[in-house]
């Protein structure tokens, strides 16, 4: 005899196996730290963003901010003020209820000076810092010293913690919590069965019912165990790996377009660095650096590092950053005799193939990069080159990356330094903790206590003026002389803005890749494994 | 003189010449970028193509074996030698002097040798020449791997000690250095090169190795290690002209073993 449960029971098995699925991607470092509120790197960023809940979400596809536990905003106050109506009903795995206690918990801790937590440091005006109050159990007040800038975009990156939670991280209110955790292998996340929000025919979300993410550092590695099915997503490609992946699989590559991503040159003009006074000189000598800028082909690092997934850049902003991106600057010329000619002007002499300060010193300095990126080590070596037609020499240094960080923030022993930015924020914002010369992350001359130089006040004055205005055209106008200044003075010398190339299977035919990180997962929450993958 | 050692004298003698001059086989230089051909397959030119900055691959290849078929060899002899004298003096003293020095190398074997080099590479001024930067890699693969061999030392020593010429000679009124000079250190020679033989190689894929650390070959200068690199990530079906490094260091490694005679490998 039929029992009649037993269809129920087929639909529920039926149903579950449709949304079943496990996601499967790499992570390329294991992640330092897993607390939300601090921003270490990329694959802490990658946990962060899967597992936390935050007040608003900037869509990463159509850049616009949607709600998320803040169903509403309002400014008032002459934009001073921005009111949230927070969602009713949702709670944390624990089963606690999220109330505004947990958004101004929240708050307290990020802003606590002990944490130093970068993302702290992106709320920060010229007027001073913003305060978060409760008004009831489901509404919030942030009231910022002065009009604050593309707010959505700041509060997008803020994990709201549980105020109960004893310790970081704790089970947030994510679409998934970490479930298991080897350390040097890999991390699981789970569905959180507590997770708020719905599909549209009333299913829960997320989809999938977990996403493993391995430490795979190799980045070929990556690529084979994704050619053999055992990966479904690569985040970011290189670009050799892209072109294979393109000839072996078309259909699986991706190349969703610039990024606002950017990899550039930086020299060391911190005065406390132990190098050479006469290097110091050259460093701080406005002409050297616009005679590297102008000596380097940015044509040839697009086409033949990155084979043409790359645009030559013309500042920190990436055009695709339409919104920022300063329209008048277009890419650095290459133009090696007008190169030539700022540092003869400048007193420098070429010797035979020797070019030698006024002094008499040979022009001979070192870049450094992080070991096992054949991108940078290609880069750094056709920079060598195209600097060698100058009568400079260049030693090209890759350390590992915490003897390269040593060297950046704490020691400053070194002389220039190649990397590149992930830009995660489009909004100028973002970019405090690096232009600010104040910043811990400011590039050439970290944390300063008061600018070293009349150009690095007035980009610090103009950030913060940015930041605390509300009018966008005045906004506008602040960042783009931040960039012309930038680009006048060099003390970054921008390459290229690399585009963003990645991989996804064919088992999640309905991923969208952005251009924007989280590039393939951004909507993992919806990711269904097609049938019979 | 067999056909097979005398091939291996005559291709050994070929490389290492080629190594020497290397515009006898190209006219290009290991660091021009020629920027129109990158990745361009064999052609007249350039027999073995080009590399991803379209630098010519069989110059690069020619100069990269002048660096590693010097410095691996000296690693190898250095580590051999440093072998030799911690392995000779424990199989010879025995006793607690034995124990001593046979404990000290399993310590030595145990630290995180990795580490050292990092923490080398870490101190090591920035602006040191590409080739001084590598022969400090060398040379300190050679200081830190010489505890296994001087493991296998010792035990042939020990053996030695003990063997009825040695018995005999001593017996004899034989001066200790005598006894060592004309008995044991020939009768250990052919431990001592087999050791030398299997590091070169090890040496070579070593420096591969480091170079993901940042503690290989910098750029432009190239060796058989930065080339084996390209292997990672390349495609071997669609270009297997760049296993040419390693088929290089296969056939240089059998050359060696070809023209050692073979008894010599045993006590």
């Amino acid at each position: 005899m039929n029992h009649p449960v037993r269809p129920l029971v087929f639909l529920a098995l039926v149903a579950s196996s449709l949304n079943a699925g496990e996601i499967r991607l790499a992570l390329h470092s294991e992640p330092k730290t897993l607390d939300p509120l601090v921003f270490a790197d990329e694959s802490a960023e990658a946990i962060r963003y899967l597992t936390e809940g935050v007040l608003i979400r900037i869509n990463r596809l159509t850049q616009q901010p949607e709600p998320e536990l803040a169903v509403s905003w309002k400014v008032s106050d002459s934009g001073k003020r921005v009111t949230f109506q927070l969602r009713k009903g949702v709670e944390y795995p624990d089963g606690s209820a999220f109330t505004s206690k947990d958004v101004v918990e929240t708050f307290h801790k990020l802003f606590d000076p002990a944490l130093h937590s970068p993302i702290a440091d992106t709320f920060q005006t010229e007027k001073g810092a913003v305060a978060i109050t409760a008004q009831g159990d489901y509404t919030v007040v942030a009231n910022f010293p002065a009009p604050p800038s593309a707010f959505e975009h700041l509060f997008d990156q803020v994990a709201i913690v549980s105020h109960l939670a004893k310790q970081r991280p704790a089970p947030g209110l994510g679409p998934f919590l970490i479930g298991e955790r080897v350390a040097g292998s890999h991390i699981v996340l789970k569905r959180n069965p507590k997770y708020w929000k719905h599909q549209a025919d009333g299913q829960p979300l997320p989809r999938p019912d977990a996403i493993r993410l391995e430490f795979q550092q190799n980045r070929d590695l990556e690529l084979a165990r994704f050619q053999r099915g055992e990966l479904d997503l690569i985040d970011t490609l290189t670009p050799d790996l892209y072109d294979r992946l393109a000839k072996d699989a078309p259909g699986r590559a991706f190349d969703a377009g610039p990024t606002t991503d950017a990899e550039f040159l930086w020299f060391n003009m911190a005065p406390q660095s132990p190098l050479a006074a006469y290097k110091k000189a050259w460093f701080q000598s406005q002409a050297f650096r616009r005679a590297i800028s102008e000596a380097i082909q940015r044509a040839d690092l697009s086409r033949i590092v990155y084979r043409g997934h790359a645009s030559p850049a013309a500042g920190l902003v990436s055009p695709a950053n339409k919104q920022w991106f300063d329209a008048k600057l277009s890419p650095e010329a290459f133009q090696p005799a007008d190169a030539a000619k700022r540092l003869a002007d400048a007193g420098f002499k070429l010797h035979g193939s020797v070019l030698s300060d006024a002094a008499g010193h040979e022009v001979e300095f070192s870049i450094i990069t992080n070991a096992g990126s054949k991108t940078r080590e290609r880069m750094a070596a056709m920079i060598q080159q195209d600097l060698a037609k100058l009568g400079i020499k260049i030693n090209i240094v890759t350390l590992e990356f915490p003897s390269l960080i040593e060297r950046i923030t704490r020691t400053l022993d070194y002389e220039t330094c190649l990397l590149g930015l992930v830009n995660i924020d489009i909004d100028p914002s973002g970019l405090m903790n690096v232009l600010l010369s104040s910043a811990g992350n400011h590039p050439w001359n970290p944390s300063q206590k008061t600018p070293a130089t009349a150009w690095e006040a007035e980009i610090d004055r103009l950030m913060l003026a940015q930041a605390a205005s509300s009018d966008a055209a005045a906004r506008k106008k602040s960042f783009d002389r931040v960039q012309e200044i930038l680009r006048e003075q060099s003390p970054m010398v921008f390459l290229l803005h690399p585009n963003s190339l990645s991989a996804i299977s064919s088992r999640f035919p309905g991923a969208k890749p952005s251009p924007f990180f989280p590039h393939t997962f951004w909507d993992a929450e919806h990711l269904t494994a097609a049938a019979g993958k | 003189m067999k056909p097979a050692r005398l091939v291996a004298i005559v291709f050994l003698a070929l490389v290492g010449i080629s190594a020497l001059v290397p515009r006898l086989w190209t006219p290009d230089s290991y660091e021009t970028q020629l920027r129109e051909a990158p990745d361009a397959p064999p052609s007249a030119r350039f027999p073995l193509g080009t590399d991803a900055l379209g630098r010519d691959r069989m110059a690069r290849l020619l100069y990269g074996t002048r660096v590693s078929l010097a410095l691996a060899p000296a690693a190898a002899l250095l580590s051999c030698v440093v072998a030799a004298l911690v392995g000779g003096l424990a199989g010879w003293a025995g006793g607690w002097t034995e124990r001593t020095v046979l404990a000290s190398v399993d310590l030595f074997m145990s630290l995180p040798w990795l580490f050292l080099l990092l923490t080398v590479r870490a101190v090591l001024p920035l602006n040191v020449s590409p080739l001084t930067s590598l022969s400090i890699t060398f040379a300190l693969l050679g200081l830190l791997s010489w505890p296994a061999s001087a493991r296998v030392v010792r035990a042939a020593i020990h053996s030695l000690r003990d063997s009825d010429f040695m018995l005999q000679a001593r017996a004899s009124g034989v001066t200790p250095w005598r006894l060592i000079s004309r008995q044991l250190i020939p009768n250990v020679m052919p431990v001592l090169l087999a050791q030398f033989w299997i590091a070169v190689p090890v040496f070579i894929l070593a420096e591969a190795t480091l170079g993901m650390l940042g503690l290989g070959v910098s750029e432009p200068l190239p060796s058989w290690g930065s080339m084996l690199r390209e292997l990672e990530g390349g495609d071997l079906w669609s270009q297997p002209w760049i296993a040419a490094p390693a088929v290089l260091l296969a056939a240089v490694v059998g050359c060696f073993q070809l023209i050692l005679p073979r008894e010599d490998y045993s006590i």
